[in-house]
């Protein structure tokens, strides 16, 4: 119970997302030169809780997160936030896949995120303190972001994605190349940041990752969505035959 | 660490400014590097110092800049040798009066091996006239300065064209005094110099002076103050201090008690 | 030959003898030196970062013109604040013709673009790696361009010394603007360039070899404060 009060006051956003959902994507277009990537795409995330997305490689999930976050701009169509025509840039956490830590402390990152999201100067080593906690990673506040193994520098771009209190978390495949221990750690922060009321939509290949954390899996194939299902739903009875395939380890080509 | 720098900044700049404008008695004279690197002025000024309590400084550069940096209002006083330039500054309206200070008179050096055999000639423009005919090398300031115009003059009363011969014997350095006796020693071509920066060159190699003597080598020091009408900040009261001294008996005396190696550099010639 | 012998005999006659007049001239070499530097750092850090992160049309031309500031003439560029510092130019009321602070000025515009200009390339290849990271933080230009000089701090601590190295060796600007004159504006090029006309090669070059070492000691200074902070929190 105190655990999940401290929680609370360090992750949960100041609005609800709710406000924001459902996020819809209405005849979007994106190519990069002469090859078209999304044509008319079209999807919706309407859901509190977590959302996975998967689907092979190429087929445009990256690019999908990146719309979510306003990293890239649609060529033609919308990415609409319930009533916002726009993103809501600042309400956003985003996890890349490499984690890119500036060339300072473990502790001078986080205190950086904070001074960038706004956060008053006398909080700042505070949040940055139980944001470390909330990590398991207090040992390492003083040591170089960049001599950190893989696991501890994608945690701590977790705990940095989190530090301005976002309504929205995006994760692009965060435990793709870690072991299970610096896996379960990762996972067991989403986890926490997702019953604080934060949304996350997760990119994974990893099926078991989308059966420990989603409550739903988008399958997206080829720059279009196939299916969106309940994850235990999805994971035994894909709605797509792709989606099928792709799950008892075909390569789709 | 960017606070430290802004304030160490700060300090060095505060530094400097206190520093420039600390003497407030201090008038600026714009001279020649001949007469510069003669040693006089440190001779000279620490003795109109102790008298007046007034710092004198000085910008040495050619007498061209000298004379339009003063035209400039950049300068107080001005203490050149190139009488014709000078009275005209004055009849522009640039300075006040013109008065004799002090002489001293040009040579010509060369080197030791003379090629053009005008060693120990009191004749100068036949001296010219014989370096020409033997194309031996000479190294000219060319630069407008006093020294040049005088050297020209040497040139059109021996009839040589040496613009003909500029780039063959005839060298122009387009530089002060110093840099073209480097250049002359250099390449072992005769100078036309003035005799203080001959004595005081620390670089002669196997140089000598080759002519000397002839009353065509007469050369006028002459001192002018910048005109108030024209400059209304130049600092009348001090500049004309220092002019009425170096005109006085004391700055005269002063400057004829400079000597080098025993020899004096400077003869003082102010109207009684 | 015998003048590199006896200048090596003299720059150490003068260190040895600790000849105040030379003092005060290294002394005011390293103030005017130093001032400049930290001031074209304080202007050239900025504006290399924003011209590394802008996108504007036009900006790869304020770069090549940039670059090319860098190979600003000295002479030419202490003959124009020569005019504008002049009693007889716009300047003139400032009354700082023939003062270091004249010869900080002239430096400043001499350092500035090399500082700028090196500064926007190392920043440049940071960016490349940051932007994203900074975007999805939503950070503002000004954000960006803090960020990015803070992390590349040892970089352009380099573009800072050779910005250092061009004030140290220079004499075309500052002996126009300051006149060279003795215990007010004479600096160690300047004392160099005098000596050579006074045809004092040995002593010129001694105190070129003392201005060589000067330098030496600076960089080598820099060096080891560098390094100690590296290990702390560089990767």
């Amino acid at each position: 119970m105190l655990k999940m009060n401290s929680d609370l006051a360090l992750l949960a956003p100041s609005k609800p997302f709710s406000e924001h959902l459902p996020i819809q994507f209405d005849g979007v277009h994106l190519s990069f030169g002469k090859h078209h990537i999304f044509s008319n795409l079209t999807l919706e995330i309407g859901a509190q809780g977590i959302t996975a997305i998967m689907g092979p490689n190429g087929a445009g999930k990256s690019l999908i997160l990146r719309l979510l976050a306003g990293l890239l701009m649609p060529e033609q169509g919308s990415v609409r936030f319930n009533t916002l025509s726009r993103v809501p840039r600042d309400q956003i956490g985003f996890v890349f896949q490499r984690p890119v830590l500036l060339r300072r402390s473990v502790q001078d990152n986080l205190l950086h995120a904070l001074a960038i999201a706004g956060v008053e100067r006398g909080q700042r080593p505070f949040r940055a303190d139980a944001l470390l906690e909330l990590g398991g990673m207090q040992h390492l506040a003083k040591s170089p972001a960049r001599k950190l193994s893989g696991g501890e520098q994608q945690r701590l771009t977790l705990l940095r994605a989190l530090a301005a209190k976002p309504g929205l978390l995006i994760l692009d495949e965060p435990s793709a190349s870690l072991d299970p221990q610096a896996t379960a750690l990762i996972e067991n922060i989403v986890l926490r940041a997702s019953q604080c009321g934060v949304k996350v939509i997760v990119v994974t290949h990893d099926q078991g990752q989308a059966a420990r954390l989603s409550d739903e899996v988008m399958f997206v194939h080829k720059g279009r969505v196939h299916a969106i299902q309940a994850t235990h739903e999805f994971l035994k009875t894909p709605a797509s035959r792709e989606a099928k395939a792709y799950l008892a380890g075909e390569l789709l080509i | 660490m960017t606070k430290k720098i802004r304030l160490v900044t700060a300090l060095l700049a505060t530094g400097l400014f206190a520093q420039a404008h600390a003497a407030d008695k201090f008038i600026i004279v714009q001279s020649t590097t001949s007469t510069q690197n003669s040693g006089l002025f440190d001779h000279l000024l620490p003795a109109f110092k102790a008298e007046t309590g007034i710092e004198v400084r000085v910008v040495a550069v050619g007498t061209g800049q000298a004379l339009k940096n003063a035209q400039n209002c950049d300068g107080d006083v001005v203490l050149v040798h190139a009488k014709a330039a000078e009275e005209k500054f004055v009849a522009d309206g640039y300075g006040v009066k013109r008065i004799d200070v002090m002489y001293n008179d040009f040579v010509v050096v060369g080197p030791g091996n003379d090629p053009a055999g005008v060693a120990g000639s009191k004749d100068v423009v036949k001296s010219f006239k014989a370096i020409a005919d033997k194309e031996a090398l000479f190294a000219s300031r060319g630069d407008d300065s006093g020294t040049h115009k005088k050297e020209q003059q040497l040139w059109k009363a021996a009839n040589v064209d040496v613009k003909a011969a500029s780039g063959k014997w005839y060298r122009e350095t387009g530089s002060g005094m110093g840099a073209t006796l480097n250049t002359g020693v250099g390449m072992g071509a005769y100078v036309l110099a003035d005799r203080a920066s001959w004595i005081a060159f620390g670089n002669k190699g196997n140089f000598k002076i080759a002519v000397e003597g002839d009353p065509t080598l007469f050369n006028q020091y002459g001192v002018i103050a910048v005109n108030p009408a024209k400059c209304p900040n130049v600092k009348t009261d001090l500049g004309n201090t220092f002019v009425n001294w170096l005109v006085s008996p004391k700055g005269q005396a002063t400057i004829a008690a400079y000597k080098k190696n025993g020899d004096s550099l400077f003869f003082p010639n102010a109207p009684k | 030959m015998q003048d590199f012998s006896l200048a090596f005999v003299q720059a150490f006659t003068l260190i040895g003898q600790a000849d105040p007049t030379l003092i005060d001239i290294i002394a005011l070499s390293l103030q005017v030196t130093f001032t400049a530097v930290s001031i074209a750092c304080l202007l050239g850090f900025p504006i290399g970062a924003a011209l590394a992160i802008g996108r504007f049309p036009g900006r790869m031309l304020l770069v090549v013109f940039l670059n090319s500031l860098m190979g600003l003439p000295p002479v030419v560029v202490g003959l124009v604040i020569y005019l504008f510092l002049s009693a007889a130019g716009p300047l003139g009321f400032l009354q700082l013709l023939y003062t270091p602070t004249a010869m900080v000025i002239a430096q400043v515009v001499l350092v500035t673009p090399i500082v700028a200009a090196l500064a926007r390339q190392v920043i440049e290849d940071l960016y490349g790696e940051y932007d994203e990271m900074l975007r999805a933080m939503n950070a503002s230009r000004i954000q960006t361009i803090c960020t990015l000089i803070v992390d590349a701090r040892y970089s352009l601590l380099t573009s800072a010394l050779a910005g250092l190295g061009r004030a140290l060796a220079e004499v075309g600007a500052v002996i126009i603007v300051g006149g060279n004159i003795a215990n007010v504006t004479r600096v160690m090029t300047t004392t160099i360039a005098l000596e050579t006309s006074k045809g004092e090669l040995a002593l010129a070059l001694g105190l070129g070899i003392i201005l060589i070492v000067l330098s030496i000691l600076i960089n080598a200074g820099l060096f080891l404060l560098k390094n100690s902070a590296q290990k702390r929190a560089y990767a």
